[in-house]
């Protein structure tokens, strides 16, 4: 049976930076991951990762603690201050470190690591590599991967753990080129498996980002936290919902109605325009769609045209080239139609503040995980932050618990695993073959899009959570076709419907219980916050029969919660 | 109505290549890639390909379109005409219908010492790089990797060991970096018989890109940097 003493599921930032950090003091080290590592969606971020660095003027006065505090001001209070600060103040020795290892970060005419405003900051604190920020980093890891020859199996999907009393010992893993299901042993586990956008229709994620992120540690029990919220991004492309950087605004972007008017003066102060936090602009953006004053097909516009052909080719070069080549326009001439799209998961795989679960050896960093940092809301800029700073602390906390473990791999238990996946398998095919799960994860996806989006109310979350309670029962009908074995995307497609249902079965409950709106969860039947009877953290544990919610305290640190206003 | 016609190989089940025919209405601006998702989810799902970003970032899709190397996600149905043929990348191992086994590609990649390799020290904060060092590097760092340029490559398909122009590109991304010092050791690995002085010049490699890197461009830089270092 396969081994290693630290196994690391995903291939991205947080993933690929864990291996580095466990390799340092563990020979055997390995990724288990989806996609090759190139293929993470840790590429596709765009606009950049924010330090205070104060490399630019306008952020000379900036400071570890001002982006300590943005950030917990920015997540609506509900973020653990502790684990903002770590965040924050990891972030300029980390910006350091990627750039010793070769990132090619764009510079300031005094050569050194240039930064752009981005929202809710207080200072261009946002660091950046012209506007393919994610992708370079990616480059950067995974070259530090090839120079410590660290295994990756490629294109491995996770499907379940192997657990006993509440210890972590592997995984249970498809390995579509012999078309296997194969257990791998582990002393410690580490997750870094990105987001869950798939979950809705109007996503800026991969198609690989689904329910399945988070599926393995669900299923075995370790709890999601604060999954209700969902972070919708006020500009992806119309149609395809494609990423427009946070950084065409930072690069001075204006956001457009049909009346030609930048309507964001009458939602924040005209100090920060479109420059808001991203739950405050995408719920600007909706109201004015929603009122009437979008475009005929349904946009607003990011309009860069004022800033000139110069700097958009210069900062914004990938925006363009997404622009021309997937819906015809150049943004040097024309404004972009864009819609809020959903982005990012504030919630995930409950962690503590050392990456560390409810389950002994298991780990978790990244967006799969909360520790929690960003809350009700992230700031953007922030997530890269996450994935490098929370992912090295995961591999070096994992390193150490590993420390005085017996190698080898507990067979009984992973056998067992392994057994009881092979038997949901089979009694997939023995389903009665009426319906297709394409279909039920496409219908989930709109589900959600209606019911758990931008505006939420108790009558549509209600109605939603029994249309996802609808699927789930469908979805036991289904029969997989599994023609032949080998890059059976089939079986994979199944594991990611379950994956879907279950998480959304998770955030729609989540959901419905806060009654209150904070952050990212917004409801127009409670309108306000409600930190008397809300300000903790939401647990949900998975159950045959839905999801059973439990709550946790805050942490506060010295930020006392205020009124939250830009 | 589009007519999709997709080299089909499954290893389990052995025999010979063939192509199977699938039609569908298209959607107004469907990609090749989605064209792809809807056979998948509507009429077949056992037709193997790689997919993820859907937005020409993360280099899964490459494969041969029609006529040409391109990335599935980035080539429109419209533009393709009505009659669409998919093949997957040349010169690598099929694996099933449309996905091919990348290792030898990245193995190739891993040769070149595809890491920064410092010159000095590191700094306390980070190493100055001025503006116009930066712009040096800039046209050789959009590769994702996709293979495009790779299957395109006739040296490559005559010549297993050659390292191709990915990993080339890849070389001069290091070799023009102001803060690099790996120079020496990477001039050593691409002046060998299987490096830039194998390529014969056809530019099929800076015809396909998909990220409009120029590789043919970055192997005659490395050429003249290799000939001058010898004087």
């Amino acid at each position: 049976m396969l081994f290693h003493e630290i196994l690391i599921v995903g291939g991205g930032l947080a993933g690929m930076r864990a291996a580095i950090e466990a390799a340092k003091k563990v020979k055997d080290v390995a990724i288990v991951s989806r996609v090759h590592p190139m293929r993470s969606h840790s590429g596709e971020a765009q606009g950049g990762i924010n330090a205070a660095l104060a490399n630019v003027e306008a952020g000379k006065d900036d400071n570890l603690d001002k982006h300590a505090f943005d950030t917990i001001k920015g997540s609506d209070f509900l973020a653990d201050q502790d684990a903002s600060e770590y965040l924050t103040y990891h972030g300029p020795e980390t910006i350091f470190e990627m750039e010793h290892w070769g990132c090619p970060f764009s510079r300031t005419p005094e050569g050194k690591v240039a930064q752009r405003p981005f929202g809710g900051a207080g200072y261009p604190r946002t660091c950046y590599a012209t506007d393919k920020t994610g992708l370079y980093l990616l480059q950067t890891l995974y070259e530090q991967i090839i120079k410590a020859n660290i295994k990756v199996y490629e294109e491995w999907v996770v499907f379940a753990l192997g657990h006993e009393n509440g210890n972590c010992y592997g995984i249970i893993a498809y390995d579509p080129n012999s078309g296997e299901l194969v257990p791998m042993g582990a002393n410690a586990v580490i997750f870094g498996t990105g987001g869950i956008g798939r979950i809705y229709a109007n996503t800026t994620n991969a198609l690989t980002n689904t329910g399945l992120a988070m599926g393995a540690p669900f299923w075995a029990g370790v709890p999601l936290k604060d999954i209700e919220f969902i972070q919708f991004h006020p500009t992806s492309l119309a149609r395809s919902h494609i990423l427009m950087t946070e950084g065409c605004r930072g690069e001075g972007g204006y956001l457009i109605n049909n009346k030609g008017e930048r309507f964001m003066k009458n939602y924040v102060s005209e100090k920060v325009m479109e420059l808001g936090p991203r739950d405050i602009v995408s719920r600007s953006i909706q109201t004015e769609i929603n009122e009437g004053r979008g475009f005929p097909d349904g946009s607003i516009h990011l309009d860069l045209r004022h800033l000139g052909a110069a700097k958009i080719m210069d900062r914004l070069p990938g925006i363009r080239d997404i622009c021309l080549s997937f819906i015809g326009i150049d943004p040097i001439y024309e404004p972009i139609p864009i819609t809020p799209g959903t982005h990012y998961s504030m919630g995930g795989v409950d962690t503590d503040i050392d990456g560390a679960c409810r389950m002994k050896g298991l780990y978790a960093a990244g967006e799969c995980a909360c520790v929690s940092m960003h809350g009700a809301n992230r700031l953007g800029g922030n997530s890269l932050l996450d994935t490098i700073v929370y992912g090295a602390k995961a591999g070096k906390k994992a390193s150490e618990y590993v420390e005085d473990k017996e190698k080898g791999p507990k067979t009984k238990v992973l056998d067992e695993a392994l057994k009881k996946e092979e038997s949901k398998i089979a009694q997939w095919k023995k389903g009665t073959g009426e319906g297709n799960p394409y279909k039920i994860k496409n219908e989930l996806s709109e589900v959600m899009v209606e019911g758990f989006g931008i505006f939420r109310n108790e009558q549509a979350m209600v109605k939603g959570l029994s249309k996802i309670k609808e699927l789930k029962e469908k979805s036991k009908k289904l029969r997989p076709a599994f023609n032949g074995k080998k890059y059976n995307y089939d079986v994979i497609g199944f594991y990611d419907m379950q994956g879907n249902l279950d998480v959304a079965e998770a955030i729609a409950t989540g959901a419905i219980a806060r009654k209150e709106s904070r952050g990212s969860h917004f409801r127009t039947d409670f309108k306000t916050r409600d930190d008397a009877n809300w300000l903790k953290h939401t647990l949900a544990y998975f159950t045959e029969t839905g999801p059973r919610l439990d709550y946790s305290p805050v942490k506060i640190t010295k930020y006392k919660p205020e009124e939250r206003k830009y | 109505m589009v007519e999709f016609n997709i080299f089909r190989y499954d290893p389990d089940k052995g025999g010979e290549p063939y192509f199977q025919k699938y039609q569908f209405e298209p959607e107004k601006g469907m990609t090749i890639l989605e064209g792809l998702t809807y056979i998948n989810e509507n009429l077949d799902p056992s037709v193997a390909y790689r997919a993820s970003c859907r937005e020409a970032v993360c280099g899964s899709c490459a494969m041969h379109i029609n006529d040409m190397y391109r990335l599935a996600c980035k080539t429109q149905i419209s533009v393709m005409g009505s009659k669409i043929t998919l093949r997957p990348l040349s010169h690598l191992p099929i694996l099933k219908d449309l996905v091919v086994d990348l290792n030898p590609f990245f193995g190739h990649f891993k040769v070149i010492k595809p890491y920064f390799i410092p010159k000095e020290q590191p700094p306390q904060k980070e190493y100055i790089q001025s503006i116009a060092q930066r712009k040096k590097i800039d046209a050789w760092l959009d590769c994702i990797l996709c293979g495009a340029c790779y299957g395109s490559c006739p040296v490559a398909g005559k010549d297993e060991n050659y390292l191709g122009p990915h990993a080339l590109l890849k070389a001069l991304r290091f070799v023009d970096d102001s803060r690099d010092g790996g120079a020496k050791e990477r001039i050593a690995v691409v002046a060998r018989d299987n490096g830039i002085f194998r390529c014969h010049t056809v530019f099929n490699c800076q015809k396909v890109c998909p990220k409009d890197l120029d590789p043919s461009g970055a192997i005659a830089r490395l050429k003249m940097k290799t000939v001058f270092r010898k004087f």
